[in-house]
């Protein structure tokens, strides 16, 4: 939704445009075979090239460009035929080559949209790049220390069009292309461990006026990072605009704590990068049979599945959403509905579990219920052995076990009573120990039905299947 | 004698029995000690070298199968990483850097049976044409002009290897071409020095001046001799982007086919002004040796020659001023310390190199910069492509070029030093080949005035180093070259 900031003499709009840092989910660097496993030893995941030792030479890995091209082709970019890598050249202590293998002119990708709620967002492109190392400073008093792990790690820079109106939308946005980029397998979406970053393009205009200068807010690692500190940037904007001043280009970083952004450098002091063609590497060629190979081992996507979800399943518009925000949701929904009542399921997966997962801020990966289990419990109401009630007690006590639904009814005697014989005799003897009130109700007071439901249950232990108690109740009261 | 010997020799001595591989490689190190006023060497390897050798003597007596060039001491540049051995590029950057690994040429030659005996001395980080911007001092050319006692420059930047096999220390070494640096102190050493096509060997382990144009080659006395070196050291390298994914010829076997009926092209315009007559009527006798042999003379046009100088000298240092970033004091190499980083970057780099490396480097951050780098770079690029275009429609017409290789012969040590012009002139006629990325050799032709060594150049067509390894040697045969420098005689 696009949100307004109101200025003393008018409301203003944001335009903001996200740089997004995926980390390629692959097991190897972008350029040498070293690991990328996140939490080593520092420097204990560097090759001879992440090091830049004399005479070393970069060899794109192959598992890279699959994923940027499955990424590409996850939100309709148009995959480049022909891109090509280049040098960023810059000086700092954990850029070990002087410069970073990136794409400038010729990315990987270009084009393609990402649909939030209310708009469909422009990618401008995706390319693939090298991340650096990082610099310790805090472990030694006099000296800043150097970790190469990630150095030569493969990101994919994905940009957007300056077409987001709000922070909401921003983290709206940063929120699909995350669940897209895990559905797809290309990036794990860790924004904790630095798999995904973000900077932010931030202006502000009249609605409807031309763009305004903008300021570009880094490295923001949380969804809520990112609403906080375009929400600040806006109105800080507004601020200088209506006392007269002028916003300038420059880079910002946020403070968290105190939550607001602070100039890190203007754009007179921003590096030449003296962009080139990087001569140790080959232009990236992709022909038709590579992009194909990728495109046929693609996952269904998010949005054709739920379309099916609603067209063949039957299911809300709601459950189908939130039932392919992720991946394995839709996986794991489609597991516990395989053969049985999908709306059921849907309302178990949707509902209970996942408003459980909620609850203790657990990934569906980490459930403690596999979806065949579910399944199993979901048969058991089916076929009447549980009441939907005692289902619940019964999701509760797998959850909490990890034990199977058909153990738990064992062992807890949990097993509706289902036989009518039995009920009856029951349901006589209240109605015989209740005569007043049986009265009462043939005489008009109807709502006492629920009393006498709720003695049968008490009776029973709440075992009694209560659509029959329901039925049984009626047809005595009403002979 | 074993001074003589060169590597088909070496390999019919040691076949025949007429002496061991540990005895030609002593004899050889001994040699290496000897030359030490030539200033060619700045590493040795007598360990590494004699291993080798013994290891050949072995497996010679356990009747295996001899290796194409067991036994035969090769001179490394010391721009290749060799593990365990220190490598310098001749700057004071590197004085002290142990590689962990052995590059994959020299690795080819080590798995031939070679046995590396040094390392040479280069122009820094093989920028210049005289040996003469080394850290370690001035490599000196065996050669000296009648009557004159000055000692004369290699040439550059392979000095060291060229001086080693002209003054026959080694009979073979290695080098690498940038802009002509094995050709240029190939012809002013009076030797054999080849330029394969970019892409022929495996640019891994070899420290970097400008990628696109970088390539290893061999120095040797006798075309036979480089083509057998050719043959062990080429071949693709997945390690290598820019390594060609072709099949390596036996470039022996396409030896003493003759140049019946082959077309040599002559272009006019390397007909430079201020060209010495010797060299021009040398040219003129190249192309009527090639002539008599059955070969028939064409004159042609490279209409873009002019500008491939221009070119490269941007091209060069635009790749140079980025692949010398990494030496920045923070992981290895030569580190000045100081309190902030930025100091200790300015600091070490000044410290680490030399005047004629940090004019390259200034010269490339230029060129790539916001606001030159199209009227730089992005022309340079065009024209190489153009000067490709050019090679490419002349050979429709012919299957090699012949030039002369360098406009004068050896200069004095120390000449042209205040003068990078000067200095880069002497690259004129071979980095056209370079920026084409064309094979090409230079061969001793004759003798100046003075006494001293003049090379004629041939260039081909891509991949096809047999072609002009097979015009090459019926030069060499009509030219008869036995001349000796005075280091030796």
């Amino acid at each position: 939704m696009s949100a307004l900031i109101e200025g003393r003499d008018g409301a203003w709009e944001y335009a903001i445009g996200l740089e997004v840092h995926a980390q390629v989910a692959s097991a190897a660097k972008l350029f040498s075979g070293a690991p990328t496993a996140f939490g080593a030893e520092p420097n204990t995941q560097v090759s001879l090239v992440d090091a830049a030792m004399p005479g070393m030479l970069p060899v794109i890995n192959r598992v890279c460009v699959e994923q940027a091209v499955r990424t590409g082709l996850g939100f309709g970019g148009a995959i480049a035929r022909h891109s090509v890598f280049d040098r960023k050249n810059y000086f700092y202590p954990d850029l070990p080559q002087g410069y970073q293998i990136s794409q400038y002119s010729d990315p990987v990708v270009v084009g393609g949209t990402v649909e939030i709620p209310g708009r469909t967002v422009q990618i401008t492109r995706l390319h693939l790049e090298q991340d650096a190392g990082k610099s310790v400073h805090d472990r030694d008093p006099d000296r800043t220390l150097i970790d190469l792990n990630r150095a030569g790690v493969a990101l994919m820079e994905i940009v957007s069009e300056p077409d987001l109106r709000s922070p909401e939308e921003a983290a709206d946005f940063l929120t699909r292309l995350r669940a897209l980029l895990r559905w797809l397998g290309t990036c794990d979406g860790n924004m904790q461990e630095g798999s995904l970053r973000c900077d932010a393009n931030v202006s502000v205009r009249r609605p409807g006026a031309e763009l305004g200068t903008r300021t570009e807010i880094k490295n923001l690692n949380s969804i809520r990072f990112l609403r906080e500190a375009i929400e600040y940037e806006g109105r800080r904007q507004v601020e200088v605009i209506e006392s007269g001043g002028e916003v300038v280009q420059e880079t910002r970083l946020f403070d968290p704590d105190r939550g607001e952004t602070r100039a890190m450098r203007t754009k007179e002091d921003a590096h030449d990068y003296r962009y080139f063609p990087d001569p140790d590497l080959l232009p990236l060629e992709l022909d038709e049979a590579f992009i194909e190979a990728v495109r046929a081992s693609m996952p269904e996507l998010p949005e054709s599945r739920r379309r099916r979800f609603v067209g063949e399943l039957g299911l809300s518009d709601y459950d189908a959403a939130l039932l392919t925000a992720e991946r394995a949701r839709a996986d794991y929904f489609e597991a516990a509905a395989a053969g049985r009542d999908a709306k059921q399921a849907a309302n178990w997966v949707a509902g209970e579990l996942l408003g459980r997962l909620n609850r203790e801020g657990l990934e569906i990966e980490a459930a403690p219920i596999p979806a065949a289990g579910l399944g199993e419990l979901i048969d058991l109401i089916a076929d009447g052995t549980l009441s939907g009630r005692m289902g619940r007690e019964v999701f509760e006590a797998m959850w909490e076990t990890g034990g199977p639904a058909a153990v738990i009814v064992e062992e807890r005697g949990l097993k509706q009573i289902s036989d009518t014989g039995a009920l009856e005799g029951l349901v006589d003897e209240l109605l015989a120990r209740e005569a007043d009130k049986a009265a009462e109700y043939r005489a008009g007071r109807t709502k006492l039905l629920g009393f006498f439901v709720g003695q049968v249950m008490k009776a029973t232990g709440g075992k009694a299947n209560p659509k029959l108690v329901n039925a049984l109740l009626r047809a005595r009261l009403e002979e | 004698m074993m001074r003589r010997l060169g590597v088909a020799d070496i390999r019919a001595g040691l076949a025949s029995r007429k002496f061991s591989a540990v005895e030609l490689v002593q004899d050889r190190l001994a040699a290496l000690e000897d030359a030490e006023a030539l200033n060619a060497a700045v590493t040795l390897m007598p360990e590494r070298a004699l291993e080798a050798a013994r290891v050949a003597d072995r497996r010679r007596a356990a009747g295996e199968p001899a290796l194409p060039l067991d036994g035969v001491p090769v001179a490394v540049k010391d721009l290749f990483c060799t593990e365990g051995v220190r490598t310098t590029a001749s700057s004071a950057m590197l004085e002290g850097f142990v590689p962990p690994y052995e590059s994959t040429v020299t690795a080819n030659l080590i798995a031939a049976g070679a046995a590396l005996t040094a390392k040479t001395n280069l122009d820094e980080f093989a920028m210049g044409s005289s040996t003469a911007t080394s850290y370690f001092g001035p490599a000196v050319n065996p050669w000296k002009a009648r009557g004159d006692g000055r000692p004369r420059a290699p040439g550059g930047s392979s000095g060291g290897s060229a001086a080693l096999v002209a003054a026959s220390v080694v009979p073979a070494a290695l080098g690498t071409d940038t802009g002509g640096s094995i050709r240029q102190p190939a012809a002013f050493c009076g030797v054999v020095g080849l330029k394969p096509t970019y892409g022929r060997c495996s640019r891994w382990g070899i420290v970097a001046f400008a990628s696109s144009l970088d390539q290893a080659g061999p120095i040797t006395r006798s075309v036979r001799d480089a083509a057998i070196l050719l043959a062990a050291m080429s071949g693709h390298d997945p390690r290598d982007s820019t390594s060609a994914r072709q099949p390596v010829p036996d470039f022996e076997a396409a030896l003493g086919g003759g140049v019946r009926g082959l077309r040599i092209g002559v272009p006019l315009e390397y007909r430079v002004d201020g060209m010495p007559d010797e060299l021009d009527a040398l040219w003129r006798a190249g192309a009527g040796w090639l002539k008599e042999a059955g070969a028939e003379i064409v004159d042609i046009s490279l209409p873009h020659t002019h500008y491939a100088l221009p070119a490269y000298y941007i091209v060069a240092p635009a790749e140079a001023s980025s692949n010398l970033a990494r030496y920045d004091g923070v992981r290895y190499g030569l580190r000045a310390s100081a309190d902030a980083i930025e100091e200790q970057y300015a600091r070490t780099r000044r410290t680490g190199f030399g005047a004629e490396v940090r004019r390259r480097v200034l010269i490339g951050t230029y060129v790539l910069s916001a606001g030159y780098y199209d009227a730089y770079y992005t022309k340079a690029q065009r024209v190489r492509r153009l000067i490709a275009r050019d090679f490419e429609q002349a050979f429709g017409k012919v299957d090699a070029v012949l030039t002369p290789t360098a406009p004068t012969a050896a200069f004095p040590l120390g000449e042209k030093m205040d003068d990078p012009i000067a200095m880069y002139l002497n690259d004129v006629f071979t980095v056209p080949a370079s920026l084409a990325g064309l094979p090409a050799v230079s061969l001793p032709a004759g003798l100046d005035g003075e006494g001293l060594p003049l090379g004629l150049h041939l260039i081909g067509r891509p991949f096809d180093e047999e072609t002009v390894l097979r015009a090459a040697e019926a030069l060499e045969a009509a030219a008869g070259f036995d001349a000796e420098p005075e280091f030796v005689r």
